[in-house]
């Protein structure tokens, strides 16, 4: 057992209201700058919708991930010699269009403009060229569906949703969607690092962040392709790659990451999971349906003496282990087994972690609209039976969350639905029936433990939520440079160049 | 001093001095600024027509100028048959044709394309200004010059040598024509080039990634498990 600390995020989805706070902390903090204008390392998509870049989960066109074949499991994009055949030019390259081109406005024609009989107007102008443009596409263009169904109907994870049920999904008063908030997925078998000719990408073994080394990066852009959630970017100044960086910096001084911290629905959680990185391979290779359950057997139970006693032996401090034991990330996807990563079917093993939305669920049943004739009580137990009736596809979610198997997804919908009457049932009749305790038991749940998860998902602190070891960055300089007083008065380590294009 | 010395001798070691030191500052102190600096995202259909040929291309037709260089008796006997004389001159001027023709596509590329202009620096079109110069007068040698190849092993290889020796002939190349000379005078400027442009590139060729592990993990602290280090107290120093 090879145990290590790994720092995940949890994202609720039904708490998510698509406000885009995450996405502007975020922009904010690291990529507004020349060159990564148009990266939105944190982005939140409406789904159904086809995403940022478009249509990125389309795995025949982009070639990210892995694939499992007589071989093994190897990347969807190259074998090794293929890599580096293909240095000149990289076949399933995104295009910036497949983004969109970033763009501002010239908002010195407000002021600079002669007089005249119009108001002046700030014309939009192509960050990159200068040059007037026409906005084809934007962050989030896609946003609410746009107003178009066009954005639902072309969602990668539509294909084998019924007809009949896409064709009620796009009928105005049936139109139903999430969102999705996405950041780099910081996975135990990421395919950026693999595929990376020069070796510049690495995972920290300390606490799992993905980085990219910008001194060793030669602007293959392997990486870009083989992301096969496309979450690592090119910038087109400096000629090198960038991602989501976890905001280490922010983590290592005991803070949340810019788009957790800032998160106006509190949809976030943060915490430590261990895992045994001996059984990365085994959990990336297996059949497509086992992907997950193989994946929570990674993740290791942090109050198993066997477990802590590895830890200890591996170097994990006694920080990180009390950090571990009071992780949310841990209760929400090993105890209660209510999240999932997305598209386990890609094999990288992502460990940020998603609770499926529930809410556009049971707004609904009969035939896509509520029913008025009978009381909600029973609407909520008509539900739990008929979660296949339900208003979001639960094949889409599954395509979604859990490789297509519809059971898993049915599995925690119903332990969430479950919470939600349970609670009901107390706060406003006062007491729990026997149809009531029946349901919970069918759906796997206790009432403490629905307790537990209701406390987690409504009342959590922000010490709950987002729970950080101590990084202990002192000894870490101590045992790098020695003796850190000794520093006093230089200049510093680091860069000591500015991050310009070179020749 | 004769001419000759100047461009034969002068200019080669000076090409080569630069070339040596001034790469291995770079790719010690201004990691940052090493890279392939790819177009790739900016503009791409171009570029699959341009890219591929050109480094495909230049590629093979260094590497055999280099094989030239290294086994210059090799080419001598292979050449000693005409069909295989014939065979080796047509294959390395129809590889000149396709690394002209995807070097003319990438010029066009960069000088009409708005993207590609907004990350072009003036080194760019100093690179492809030399490489254009280059490539076609290697190819004016191919298709002017009797033959090549027998020149190449004749003279430009033990030229190299004397120079790579410290033994500079320049009297080896001083009377060849002009198209020749300019031929080897471009590649000696293009080492001079190369610290300083984006021609860094070549060497930094992944090869390794043939052979490296799938994953790399990097740890912060390397002796995680090792004690504290003990901190000298630090007296009477006045910081």
């Amino acid at each position: 057992m090879d145990v290590r600390a790994h720092m995940s995020m949890l994202f609720h989805l039904d708490k998510c209201i698509g406000c885009h706070t995450c996405s502007v902390a975020c922009k904010n903090l690291w990529t507004d700058r020349k060159g990564a204008e148009y990266m939105w390392w944190n982005n939140v998509e409406t789904r159904p919708g086809t995403g940022y870049p478009t249509g990125w989960e389309d795995q025949e066109h982009y070639r990210g991930g892995w694939e499992k074949n007589w071989v093994g499991v190897e990347l969807k994009l190259h074998s090794r010699p293929q890599g580096l055949a293909n240095l000149f030019y990289n076949p399933a390259l995104p295009e910036l269009d497949d983004y969109y081109e970033p763009f501002t406005f010239r908002y010195e024609d407000l002021f600079n403009a002669p007089e005249g009989e119009h108001q002046p107007t700030a014309i939009p102008i192509s960050a990159i060229t200068g040059d007037p443009i026409d906005i084809q596409a934007g962050p989030n263009w896609d946003d609410d569906l746009s107003g178009s169904n066009i954005y639902a109907a072309n969602d990668p994870n539509m294909v084998d949703v019924a007809a009949e049920v896409r064709e009620q999904m796009s009928e105005i008063e049936r139109v139903v969607f999430n969102y999705l908030p996405r950041i780099c997925n910081h996975c135990l078998n990421p395919a950026c690092v693999a595929a990376c000719p020069s070796g510049a990408i690495y995972k920290r073994g300390e606490d799992g962040v993905v980085l990219v080394n910008e001194d060793k990066c030669r602007a293959w852009r392997m990486c870009v392709s083989a992301c096969p959630y496309k979450k690592v970017y090119y910038n087109w100044s400096t000629g090198k790659s960038e991602k989501c960086i976890l905001c280490f910096p922010r983590m290592e001084t005991g803070q949340a990451p810019a788009c957790a911290h800032s998160c106006v629905g509190r949809i976030r959680y943060m915490g430590v999971l261990l895992y045994d990185a001996d059984l990365i391979q085994w959990a990336a290779e297996g059949p497509e349906e086992e992907l997950f359950d193989r994946q929570n057997e990674v993740i290791l139970d942090p109050f198993d003496p066997a477990v802590i006693a590895a830890a200890k032996e591996n170097g994990i401090d006694d920080g990180t282990m009390a950090a571990a034991q009071k992780s949310p990330a841990y209760r929400f996807v090993k105890e209660w087994k209510l999240a999932l990563p997305l598209h386990a079917e890609y094999r990288t093993i992502a460990m940020m972690f998603y609770i499926p939305p529930l809410s556009p669920v049971v707004s609904t049943i009969e035939e896509g609209l509520v029913r008025l004739d009978i009381s909600p009580e029973q609407i909520d137990f008509e539900l739990f039976q008929g979660l296949e009736k339900a208003r979001l596809p639960i094949k889409y979610l599954a395509n979604l969350f859990s490789a297509g198997n519809e059971e898993v997804i049915e599995k925690i919908l119903r332990k969430m639905l479950a919470v939600r009457i349970y609670k009901r049932r107390q706060s406003v009749e006062g007491f729990i029936d026997e149809a009531t305790e029946a349901m919970i038991e069918s759906a796997g749940t206790t009432p403490e433990e629905i307790e537990a998860i209701y406390r987690l998902t409504t009342l959590p602190t922000m010490q709950e939520r987002f729970v950080f070891p101590p990084y202990h960055r002192e000894m870490s300089a101590e045992a790098m440079y020695g003796d850190p007083l000794a520093r006093k008065g230089e200049t510093g380590l680091g860069y000591t160049a500015a991050p310009k294009r070179g020749a | 001093m004769s001419d000759g010395v100047l461009l034969f001798v002068v200019l080669p070691y000076v090409g080569l001095a630069l070339a040596i030191v001034g790469t291995i500052y770079r790719l010690k102190y201004r990691k940052f600024s090493v890279s392939s600096l790819s177009t790739q995202l900016l503009e791409n259909r171009q570029l699959f027509w341009g890219s591929i040929s050109f480094h495909w291309g230049i590629v093979s037709i260094l590497t055999g100028h280099l094989l030239v260089l290294l086994v210059p008796v090799g080419f001598q006997a292979w050449n000693g048959s005409p069909v295989r004389l014939y065979l080796l001159e047509i294959t390395g001027f129809a590889l000149g044709v396709w690394a002209l023709g995807g070097l003319a596509v990438l010029i066009y590329r960069r000088l009409t394309s708005r993207r590609i202009q907004a990350v072009t620096t003036p080194m760019d079109l100093v690179v492809l200004t030399l490489l254009f110069a280059q490539v076609v007068t290697g190819l004016w040698i191919a298709g002017g010059y009797r033959w090549g190849s027998f020149w190449g092993t004749g003279v430009f290889a033990p030229w190299i040598w004397s120079l790579l020796t410290f033994r500079p002939r320049p009297d080896l190349v001083a009377n060849l024509p002009v198209v020749l000379q300019t031929h080897v005078t471009l590649f000696w400027l293009f080492l001079v080039a190369f610290p300083f442009t984006r021609l860094v590139h070549i060497i930094t060729a992944p090869f390794q990634y043939i052979l490296r592990p799938w994953q790399l993990v990097g740890w912060v602290r390397r002796d995680r498990v090792a004690p504290r280090p003990e901190i000298p107290t630090r007296v009477g120093t006045g910081v």
